[in-house]
């Protein structure tokens, strides 16, 4: 049912945790909903040079939702912020070899790397729309 | 060809040694905790049925030999089994493929049948998909159909109940055991006003049958739909309890060499109804003792999880409750992937979760449960080969998994801030 | 004592020794196939590897076969279809027969074939969608029916066309395919596998109207929990039918013996359907002059299971619908006893079967025949 990389990510999940959602060099993406069984809180750090040196998060979701945001802190470090704004969903998908049912847990995934980059810009010029939840 | 039943492949021990095995603290996984989906065979069921497979496999409707008269004889102890542990007449019973077909046949049968005079159907919200469905469509026919909503227990309002009757309505079906909460809704006082109020009373009574004590007499039901596979029968039998006295008339639903008194032509399956019939048989001996320690392993469950997890919430009332049920929402964890870490337990999730849309249980919903924690629901069935030494294991993989997703969880770490969920403003997607 | 001989497979046959294996096996194990954990996983393999095979006996995608209770509810499956003007073949089964009360009944000739000239003028006199229901061997006589050639009329009319193949699969080779129909009823305990199930096989064309619902299983075409254990022995059941239809050329060679045999007794011996294509295994004949519940009495007395008609629920003594419908006068169709044998018959089965029948024809027959008309 569900891919052996699904199930890896799921049991051995990577960077999970929370950076200081206050400091500047830190944006924080919160996206999905609790009553549709799924959030995913994103947040990156970005270095001097525009690259981004940590990611971490968290999820309330199922297995593949969990994975989709595990594996986007791994793809999003070392990427600068263009570089990480153009992972797709799909690439996740392909990735995780996501059902059909579960396509929409590799969307909000890039959804929360989009929030996440939103954050960061306002934080630094905010020349960007507001991201979409925000605690 | 010698027979013997091939070994259950579920759980350890069984009903004869269920608490013996509470010393070996390692179960043999995955652990069976599902028993509202469907319940393994008894060994002793298997053994009535496998004649039947062998060498008594005539065609029981077959009047002209002695292979036919054998297989009619042990369909009919059967019919007897099944209506002596709900104090029917043997005459009152009908075998059908299950309960699904059973509550089909109940409700269109008896809709159809007293059409020209009555149009209204009231039943409940908590119904199982298949009596709903069948509403829906009765509802396309023609016929009008009240939905009573239920009490945050599950259980329904008996005066929303009494208001609810017409001098249309025909019927009332009120499911005696819900499937997902295993909350028993009071069928004694629902059998009452329905009798004041000269309506039929139909009960789904799947989850109920071979569980709780049945009286179709004492309750004043007209019909009852019964499952095999519920309780530890095979799966493809059912039956449905059709008063005599005062009779019920109902259009059938499969037409063809008139079995079953005309309700339900086809051939029926002997070992199948061999198996309910035995099936019911062990279960009127057993219901008693079982119930008991299915209660007190229940608890013991119960008792583990809430005294080392805090934010976890029953849904349906606990005392109007089968012993065998539990459902629990363990608040920030989604049911699904809580599912996922505990993989050696076969649970079932309360969130219909493969579905795009991820709704959640209607069940849950009907009982105003948060459509949060309704993500957080999980189903918890205990029966008769459920050891203490699994319930044990049980608990404590799903205290390791919760604590590990809650580690994992945005909301459980808003929560821990003291930030109201709700006060965050989600985006719907 | 005598060992028992069983020829009424047509009423139900033995189960296949893998079949009791198949099924015993998954009676074993738990799991409702609508679960997703592990026990629920392995119940939807065990329910799919047999749709395949099922599917694969007549020729048809595992995506076609719809899971049904039995051969009854297949019939009634198929023939739920409001709206529609249905016409059935006067041998039809009962579980054709009944839901479609009001259907248009097409004739048959003597033998017992369906009158594709009439079928022809019924169909062009109807307006609006119609669906023709034929089956492809008949419960009681064995007749075959030219399907292929119902469907090529029904077609021209946009007629929909169900074929009941409960007796001929197994039997004979079937092809949902060539026939061409649109939907075709099996039944698992007549091919040697359990009571209890058997399938709709629907072509991707016509939608149909659930007779259950709720629960949204067999894809929103038949509610309730799948028969697991009884579909895994129809499976097994089906492929081992696919491989032993060879075996069916003997049977009908000892069939046919055993009907030279009677009429050397009894020259003009009235065997129904003789002349045409008739299932390897079914013979419909008569003892003129003895009623044919002192027939299967007397044979089963003897240790010889056999059937005076269909196995249906009544025990009444009717004339049989069928018999009627091929002009055979009721005097005659009264004395008309079914043999059907099957995987498990020998030529020794057929032997008691012969000697029985002299033995009776030469206490009962001649002296019925020398008796005064009533």
């Amino acid at each position: 049912m569900y891919s052996d990389k699904v199930i890896d990510h799921y049991e051995n999940p990577r960077n999970v945790g929370s950076l200081d959602k206050n400091d500047p060099n830190v944006g924080t993406g919160l996206v999905g909903a609790p009553a549709c069984g799924d959030v995913m809180k994103l947040q990156i750090k970005v270095g001097p040079n525009g690259v981004i040196e940590d990611a971490k998060f968290k999820t309330f979701g199922c297995g593949s939702a969990i994975a989709s945001s595990s594996l986007v802190t791994e793809w999003v470090k070392g990427k600068t912020l263009e570089e990480a704004a153009a992972i797709k969903n799909t690439d996740i998908a392909q990735h995780l070899a996501l059902p059909p049912v579960k396509i929409h847990c590799s969307v909000l995934a890039e959804d929360a790397i989009k929030a996440a980059i939103e954050d960061y810009r306002r934080k630094h010029g905010g020349q960007q729309a507001p991201a979409k939840a925000q605690a | 060809m010698t027979m013997s039943s091939p070994a259950l492949n579920v759980g350890n021990g069984s009903s004869a040694a269920p608490a013996g095995r509470a010393g070996a603290n390692e179960p043999k996984k995955p652990i069976y905790l599902d028993y509202q989906a469907t319940t393994p065979m008894d060994p002793r069921v298997l053994d009535a049925m496998l004649p039947y497979f062998v060498e008594k496999f005539g065609n029981p409707h077959s009047r002209n030999h002695a292979y036919g008269w054998e297989a009619e004889e042990a369909v009919e102890k059967a019919r007897k089994q099944v209506a002596d542990l709900i104090g029917a007449d043997e005459r009152e019973i009908i075998f059908t493929s299950g309960a699904t077909e059973s509550n089909n046949l109940a409700l269109t049968g008896v809709a159809r049948f007293y059409k020209d005079r009555k149009n209204h159907i009231v039943t409940v919200v908590t119904e199982h998909k298949c009596v709903l469905d069948t509403c829906r469509h009765l509802e396309m026919e023609g016929f009008e159909v009240t939905y009573l909503p239920v009490r945050q227990n599950g259980l329904i309002d008996l005066d929303v109940l009494k208001q609810a009757i017409t001098p249309k309505t025909v019927m009332v079906s009120v499911m005696a055991v819900n499937n997902e909460i295993g909350v028993i809704q009071p069928l004694e006082e629902i059998g009452r006003i329905c009798r004041e109020h000269g309506v039929f009373f139909h009960t789904d009574a799947a989850q109920a049958f071979g569980k709780i004590p049945l009286d179709v007499n004492r309750m004043n039901i007209d019909l009852m739909s019964i499952s095999g596979h519920k309780i530890y029968g095979p799966k493809g039998i059912g039956a449905l309890f059709v008063r005599r006295k005062p009779r019920v008339r109902l259009v059938p639903l499969i037409h063809g060499g008139g079995q079953e008194r005309g309700f339900r032509s086809g051939t029926l399956p002997t070992p199948l109804c061999v198996g309910l019939g035995e099936a019911a048989a062990i279960a009127k001996r057993e219901m008693t003792a079982e119930a008991e320690r299915l209660k007190k392993l229940r608890d013991r469950f119960y008792e583990r999880i809430m005294s080392r997890l805090p934010e976890v919430y029953l849904n349906g009332d606990l005392e109007n409750r089968i012993p065998g049920n539990l459902n629990l929402s363990f608040a920030y964890v989604e049911g699904e992937g809580l599912m996922m870490g505990i993989k050696d337990l076969s649970v079932s999730s309360g969130s219909a979760c493969t579905s795009a849309s991820l709704e959640p249980s209607y069940v849950l919903r009907a009982l105003g449960v948060d459509e949060e924690l309704a993500h957080t629901s999980l189903r918890i069935g205990f029966g008769r080969f459920t050891t203490e030494a699994e319930v044990d294991y049980a608990a404590d993989r799903i205290i390791e998994a919760v604590q590990k997703l809650r580690e994992m969880s945005p909301l459980w770490e808003l929560a821990q801030e003291g930030i109201d969920l709700k006060s965050i403003q989600w985006a719907a997607h | 004592m005598l060992v028992p001989v069983y020829l009424d497979y047509n009423a139900t046959a033995p189960l296949k020794p893998a079949v009791i294996d198949a099924v015993t096996a998954a009676l074993a194990e738990v799991g409702n196939p609508s679960s997703v954990h592990r026990f629920g996983r392995l119940a939807r393999r065990t329910v799919e590897t047999a749709r395949a095979e099922i599917a694969a006996l007549v020729g048809a995608a595992p995506a076609q076969v719809v899971l049904t209770s039995g051969g009854t509810e297949a019939n009634n499956l198929a023939l739920n279809v409001p709206g529609r003007t249905v016409l059935v073949s006067a041998v039809e089964h009962e579980s054709v027969l009944r839901p479609a009360r009001e259907a248009l009944r097409i004739p048959v000739d003597r033998n017992g074939i369906v009158d594709l000239a009439a079928l022809d003028r019924m169909l062009a006199g109807i307006d609006g969608p119609a669906l023709v229901a034929v089956m492809l061997a008949n419960n009681e006589t064995g007749v075959i029916q030219p399907v292929e050639e119902v469907v090529r009329i029904a077609h021209a009319y946009k007629a929909r066309v169900h074929c009941d193949a409960v007796q001929a699969a197994g039997k004979i080779r079937v092809d949902f395919t060539a026939l061409g129909v649109d939907t075709l009823a099996l039944s698992a305990h007549k091919l040697g596998g359990p009571q209890g199930v058997g399938a709709l096989v629907v072509a991707d064309e016509p939608v149909l109207t659930p007779l259950l619902r709720g629960g949204g299983q067999e894809r929103g075409r038949r509610a309730g929990t799948e028969n697991v254990a009884a579909i895994a022995g129809f499976g097994v059941a089906a492929a081992l039918a696919a491989k032993d239809l060879d075996r069916m050329a003997e049977i009908a060679a000892l069939r046919d013996d055993m009907e030279t045999r009677l009429e050397r007794i009894l020259p003009g011996l009235p065997v129904f359907g003789r002349d045409v294509r008739r299932l390897p295994n079914t013979s419909c004949l008569a003892m003129p002059g003895v009623p044919a519940e002192t027939q299967v009495m007397a044979f089963d007395l003897a240790g010889v299971a056999v059937s005076a008609g269909a196995a249906c629920s009544s025990g009444k003594v009717a004339t049989s619908h069928v018999l009627a419908a091929m002009g055979v006068p009721p005097s005659i169709a009264n004395s008309a006893i079914r043999v059907s044998a099957g995987w498990r018959s020998t030529p020794a089965d057929f032997d008691r079967f012969v000697e029985t029948w002299i033995s009776l024809w030469t206490r009962l027959g001649r002296a019925e025949r020398v008796a005064p008309a009533a």
